[in-house]
């Protein structure tokens, strides 16, 4: 399959994330447009180290899996991240009930 | 000669001993210290004198001062006829005026007393420095010295405000002229690579007819500051604001004879430099007359004195100007012992008084004081120059040389010595004789002044009436100027190269008449003043015409004032106004101004609206990715 079609898979991917981010104010889909920018990253890792080390595979067996295996560590801080990230939505809607990121500016005073 | 640092280094021990523990030293050791200081230092420029007077001249060098690749100044003494003949004056009259003070200051305070001799030892310590330094730099060291301790001791009584307006004035008019010295002596330094004495004048043929005229008329530019001649001559009737022995020390035998002894010390530029003669010969002349014909009608005995001194300082540089170098230096000598005379017997005078200065409320003090009144005549007889008084000798050298050169000089100078011999003896009729003019309180307290300031001025009178001997002129003795024998080795290459362009010397009957003539004009302004002014009765008549002038010192201190202080006081006001306030404050403020305004806009954008945060992100990471795309030329 021609990279190009990843490439534009992962920008329209990314692009709503983006969107989402600066247009919602719920800060559980914030977190999922993230998520999905973080995704989109993922997906042109993964197609780039295809296109450009899967026939060195045979020679060089850990170049190839490379890229890849960065993509799980991606996963994981984001894993962690979104932890902690939601750790303090839980306790914002505890105290606020409210998860609205513009209701969060008070925070500043 | 290894002891010649001793000369100097003595009144320095003084000055710190004083300064330093001037609170716990009583009144008499202090005096005592800071006499005796001055005393040692005498003798052993007796002992040097001597030393020289056998044929041991000697340049001493004490320790490498500066020494970079191409310039090596030492930390050197030179001890030759010039200036041991000075040291001599210097330790001697400082000596006496030392004494003079122990009396005269006892009313001061403990501490104020020794801080007086303390400032006096490190006057007399630089004077030596001055006269010692064997090149131009110690020379100037010591000329700022003597410049620093007049400052002090002519604002000694510095809670008057007046007094230290007269101790500023004299440290930055001789400022003006030390700028002159400084260049001189750096533009000698560039061309010779040397200060040195020795050095300059063997090597003096190495420098243009230009340059020479150029260093020599900088010099002098000097010279008119530290000896107050004109331009740069109203700072020293104002420094009357110090204490009498001071102005005594000043005017006799420290400071102002500084610029005589530098133009003799380098007899040989300005021989070399006809052109400078001749401005020096001017200046002199008009500096005499000028000085003289203010001194007429000044009423105050100390102005009168001091003005006398700027007009004989007149006469000391024209008999420079006219290369009577002998002539100038034996005016200095005797000019020292009448002068510190003379001021002296005005401050037991004052003393006597309780502080009037003003001779119009004098009179008839001749009943109430008999020595200060016999030294007194003594000293107006030596300046007037009454033979065989010292003043004659001297003044009539200067005069000599002075028609040599040229009649008109003569003229003048004898003008002048009419209207000394008359100034003087106003002075002295109007204090000593009459009737006495000032309150019956004052009356009462007249007495004659303690041993500590009559024994110092008997001394001085006994100079002031034989110093002449030495210098007596060869019409009527045959060698008998022994101060020209001795000093000939200094002036010889001068005396070489003047003989180049000989005129034939003066007939003795020529001389005979010149003296006739300004003895017998002297001694008629002399028996004029004595009996116009015994007579003088107080009168609150205004003075008018050209006495007002007279009075008023021929405005040249308000001409100074509109024509120098005025202007600049003026561009003063307007930088500060202007320039300043709306300028440069505006500048300083507005740059404050604006970073205050920029960050109270800059922090609106921290709203805490996690939106606008993501959004400047995502513009800020758009902005990168253009930049990456469009200008990859440029990284």
């Amino acid at each position: 399959m021609a990279i190009s079609n990843y490439i534009f898979l992962a920008s329209a991917l990314f692009t709503i994330g983006v969107i989402g981010v600066l247009t919602r104010r719920n800060a559980i889909i914030i977190f999922m447009c993230v998520e999905l920018m973080l995704n989109a990253a993922n997906l042109l890792l993964v197609a780039f180290s295809q296109m450009h080390n899967a026939h060195l595979g045979k020679y060089f067996p850990t170049l190839a899996s490379d890229a890849q295996v960065f993509v799980f560590f991606i996963m994981v801080v984001a894993a962690a991240e979104v932890s902690v990230g939601l750790a303090i939505i839980v306790m914002l809607y505890r105290n606020t009930h409210s998860v609205d990121v513009n209701f969060l500016n008070r925070l500043k005073n | 000669m290894n002891f010649i640092y001793l000369i100097p280094l003595l009144p320095l021990i003084g000055f710190l001993i004083n300064g330093l523990f001037r609170k716990s030293l009583s009144k008499t050791l202090v005096g005592l210290i800071g006499s005796g200081v001055i005393l040692a230092s005498f003798i052993i420029s007796l002992m040097a004198f001597f030393q020289v007077k056998a044929g041991n001249s000697a340049v001493v060098s004490l320790f490498e001062f500066i020494n970079t690749s191409s310039l090596k100044i030492d930390f050197a003494f030179q001890v030759d006829q010039l200036s041991s003949i000075f040291l001599l004056i210097i330790t001697g009259v400082g000596f006496l005026i030392h004494v003079y003070s122990t009396s005269y200051m006892h009313e001061e305070d403990d501490k104020d007393f020794a801080k007086y001799f303390a400032y006096l030892n490190l006057f007399v310590f630089s004077m030596l420095l001055l006269v010692l330094g064997a090149n131009y730099v110690i020379m100037f060291i010591g000329w700022e010295g003597v410049g620093l301790c007049s400052y002090l001791l002519i604002g000694y009584w510095f809670k008057n405000v007046e007094y230290t307006n007269a101790a500023k004035k004299a440290f930055i008019m001789n400022r003006i002229g030390d700028l002159g010295f400084l260049l001189a002596v750096f533009w000698l330094l560039a061309k010779l690579g040397t200060a040195d004495y020795h050095t300059v004048f063997a090597n003096v043929s190495k420098l243009s007819p230009k340059e020479i005229t150029g260093i020599t008329l900088l010099l002098f530019v000097g010279a008119t500051g530290k000896s107050a001649q004109i331009p740069l001559y109203t700072w020293l009737p104002d420094a009357m604001a110090g204490p009498t022995p001071v102005s005594a020390l000043i005017h006799a035998a420290t400071m102002v004879t500084a610029g005589v002894y530098m133009i003799a010390r380098s007899n040989i530029l300005y021989t070399m430099a006809p052109c400078t003669l001749h401005v020096v010969a001017i200046i002199g002349i008009a500096t005499a007359i000028l000085a003289a014909t203010i001194a007429l009608k000044q009423n105050d005995i100390k102005k009168v004195l001091a003005y006398s001194t700027v007009s004989q300082l007149g006469y000391m540089f024209l008999g420079l100007g006219v290369g009577a170098y002998t002539g100038a230096v034996f005016h200095v000598m005797t000019h020292a012992f009448f002068k510190a005379l003379l001021f002296l017997g005005a401050g037991s005078v004052i003393h006597a008084m309780g502080g009037e200065q003003d001779m119009r409320n004098m009179g008839g003090l001749k009943k109430h004081m008999f020595f200060t009144h016999a030294t007194f005549l003594a000293g107006c007889f030596a300046i007037a120059g009454m033979p065989p008084f010292s003043g004659f000798f001297s003044k009539d050298e200067i005069l000599a040389a002075a028609y040599e050169q040229s009649p008109v000089l003569w003229v003048i100078g004898v003008i002048g010595a009419l209207l000394t011999a008359f100034y003087m003896f106003r002075l002295y009729a109007m204090t000593f004789t009459g009737k006495f003019r000032g309150t019956h309180e004052q009356e009462h307290h007249l007495h004659e002044s303690p041993a500590a300031i009559t024994i110092p001025l008997i001394i001085l009178a006994v100079l002031a009436i034989v110093g002449g001997l030495i210098g007596i002129p060869e019409v009527f003795m045959h060698g008998g100027h022994k101060l020209e024998e001795f000093l000939a080795p200094i002036f010889a290459q001068s005396k070489v190269l003047q003989a180049a362009h000989e005129h034939t010397p003066l007939s003795h009957a020529t001389e005979y008449a010149l003296m006739a003539v300004s003895v017998g004009g002297a001694l008629i302004a002399l028996i004029y003043a004595w009996t116009k002014f015994s007579k003088y009765e107080k009168t609150d008549k205004e003075e008018a015409g050209l006495g007002k002038v007279l009075a008023n010192k021929w405005y040249i201190d308000e001409l100074y004032d509109a024509i120098i202080v005025k202007p600049l006081q003026a561009i003063g006001k307007f930088l500060n106004n202007v320039v300043e306030k709306s300028g440069i404050d505006g500048i300083v403020n507005g740059v404050g101004k604006a970073v205050n305004y920029s960050s109270r806009q800059i922090r609106l954008l921290q709203s805490g609206q996690v939106g606008a945060y993501v959004l400047m992100m995502v513009i800020g990471m758009l902005v990168l990715f253009i930049v990456q795309l469009f200008c990859k030329n440029i990284f």
